[in-house]
């Protein structure tokens, strides 16, 4: 009943700023070691969303467990030791342009673990490597192709071996072969590091390779959920209609 | 058609909403320099950024300001055979005035720019996001170091321009308009008080910490892309600005009351 078993369970979750009623009562649950894709036309509310999941939010009123505890109230300490459990990879990759790749995925080392300059290089050549990421380490973001930030992103993302990873719009932006690239990540780093995936997206496409779940987010609410091939056959009008502006065209 | 009133009321209760938010980032700031872990390493890379960019302007401001105000002081003075004090009364106007509030409003101009730029990219980006979701906060991590660096570096600045502005005085009264040399440094030692110098350094103590807060406020609440980083930039320059001007003035007061010495002409 308060996210028993669940890796996330959110529950009647509500969001507005000011007159903009963004999350109009929010439930879902990810199981872990599952890919779940929410999905959702711009400026549905999906960036919102994950920003609750990962307490850079506070909802009006609602509750979120992460692995049982409840975060929706909880004080900065306690959000931060929850936060540990997280990986997130933003839009922009959100890389730290001061700093270089190397230094970007070493962040969180040098912040959270007292590892020697040695331990530390070695930890994050092998976390770029496992992306396809060879010798960047002293190259800087603005270097990179969308698709190698992203890879980057990642790359911090899981340095410190999260059990979940959320994902904000992955392959909003990129090309086809640098979006089948980041989806084949996606796929990899569930495969290789066994986590829990959020992915949020309005490239239904990129859903429907990746997921083990989709829900799919329309007026503030979860309008439907289910196994890709079940949300495929949904009886829902807006979700047909969404998905038509894909699936027609194949 | 929109009454000006509710215009006018809308601009005040804005106006009230800015200066509370500040007021938040103020506490939260203070909150979080006492807090661990210390970073030290950012300081004194913020320090040497300040520094760097602002020591050239401070220079060259400090140096015309010492040429110009002594081609008008000697004017005036002059009419009463006063050129003597020429070099005091500039020194005791540099120190006191205009030392501390031209280097702050050149601060504003170099490093406080930069920092509302850079911390409004930040934000626009996510990269502000990301520190917290990497259980970093980062108030603690970004404002801080450039509050506290811009508090260091700043009367260090003023007193550099004291000391720029000061030769720049001697250039103009004794090289160019032929002031004896000796009766102007005799005289400028003798009005100069150790207090005129200090108060104007602490002065620049409260201005590094008003452009830095006001700086960094804005960057770290761009929204909107590019466009509102640019306008985090502008607001950032024209209110740290008007803040330092207003500062100085209750500073004075202040100073005049409770700092003794400090009223000239008074007991010193
Ligand atoms: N911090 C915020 N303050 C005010 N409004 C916001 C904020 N963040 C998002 N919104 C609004 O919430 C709505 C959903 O935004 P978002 O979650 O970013 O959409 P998307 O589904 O494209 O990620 C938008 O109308 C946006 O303007
Ligand atoms: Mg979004």
């Amino acid at each position: 009943m308060n996210g028993e078993g669940a890796a996330i369970e959110i529950r009647d979750l509500c969001k507005r700023f000011g007159e903009n009623e963004v999350l109009k009562g929010i439930s879902l649950r990810v199981e872990h070691g599952s890919t779940t894709v929410i999905l959702g036309a711009s400026g549905s509310g999906k960036s919102v969303l994950i920003k609750h999941v990962i307490g850079l939010l506070r909802p009006d009123s609602g509750e979120i467990w992460i692995e049982g505890e409840a975060i929706a109230q909880a004080g900065e300490r306690r959000l931060n030791e929850v936060r540990r459990k997280f990986g997130m990879v933003f839009q922009g990759a959100a890389l730290f342009d001061s700093m270089t790749v190397g230094e970007n995925v070493a962040f969180p080392l040098r912040e959270h673990l007292s590892l020697s300059e040695r331990e530390i290089r070695a930890i994050v050549t092998e976390k770029l490597n496992l992306f396809g990421l060879f010798g960047v380490e002293d190259k800087y973001p603005a270097e990179l192709s969308g698709g190698m930030r992203k890879r980057v992103g990642l790359a911090r993302a899981i340095v410190l071996n999260p059990g979940m990873i959320l994902y904000d719009e992955p392959t909003t932006g990129l090309d086809p072969i640098a979006t089948e690239n980041v989806n084949g990540m996606i796929v990899e780093a569930r495969e290789k590091l066994q986590v829990t995936s959020v992915v949020i997206s309005h490239d239904i496409g990129a859903a429907f390779a990746v997921a083990d779940a989709i829900a799919v987010l329309h007026d503030g609410r979860i309008v439907e959920y289910g196994a890709p091939a079940a949300v495929r056959a949904s009886e829902h009008p807006h979700v047909r209609q969404f998905l038509s502006t894909w699936f027609s065209r194949v | 058609m929109r009454s000006p009133l509710k215009g006018v009321a809308a601009y005040v209760t804005h106006s009230f909403e800015e200066v509370g938010r500040f007021v938040a980032t103020t506490v939260e700031v203070f909150k979080w320099t006492l807090r661990p872990p210390y970073r030290a390493g950012l300081l004194v890379q913020q320090m040497e950024t300040i520094g760097v960019k602002s020591l050239f302007v401070v220079f060259l401001t400090a140096a015309f300001t010492g040429l110009v105000m002594v081609l008008q002081t000697t004017s005036l003075l002059a009419k009463f055979q006063a050129e003597g004090l020429v070099g005091s009364s500039v020194a005791l106007a540099v120190t006191r005035e205009l030392g501390p509030v031209f280097t702050a409003l050149m601060v504003t101009g170099r490093a406080g720019s930069a920092m509302a730029t850079e911390l409004g990219t930040m934000r626009v980006t996510e990269q502000i996001d990301a520190l917290s979701t990497m259980a970093v906060n980062p108030v603690q991590y970004l404002i801080v170091p450039r509050v506290i660096a811009s508090m260091l570096m700043m009367p260090v600045l003023a007193a550099i321009f004291d000391v720029v502005s000061f030769f720049g005085s001697y250039v103009m009264g004794v090289w160019m308009l032929g002031i004896d040399q000796g009766v102007f440094v005799a005289r400028t030692r003798h009005y100069l008080d150790p207090i005129d110098i200090t108060s104007g350094l602490y002065k620049a103590v409260v201005f590094g910490a008003i452009v830095a807060l006001i700086s960094c406020d804005k960057g770290f609440r761009a929204e909107g892309g590019a466009k509102g980083v640019g306008e985090a930039t502008t607001k950032a320059v024209v209110v740290s600005s008007v803040a330092i001007l207003i500062a100085d003035y209750f500073l004075n007061v202040l100073m005049t009351n409770y700092l003794p010495g400090y009223l000239l002409g008074g007991p010193r």
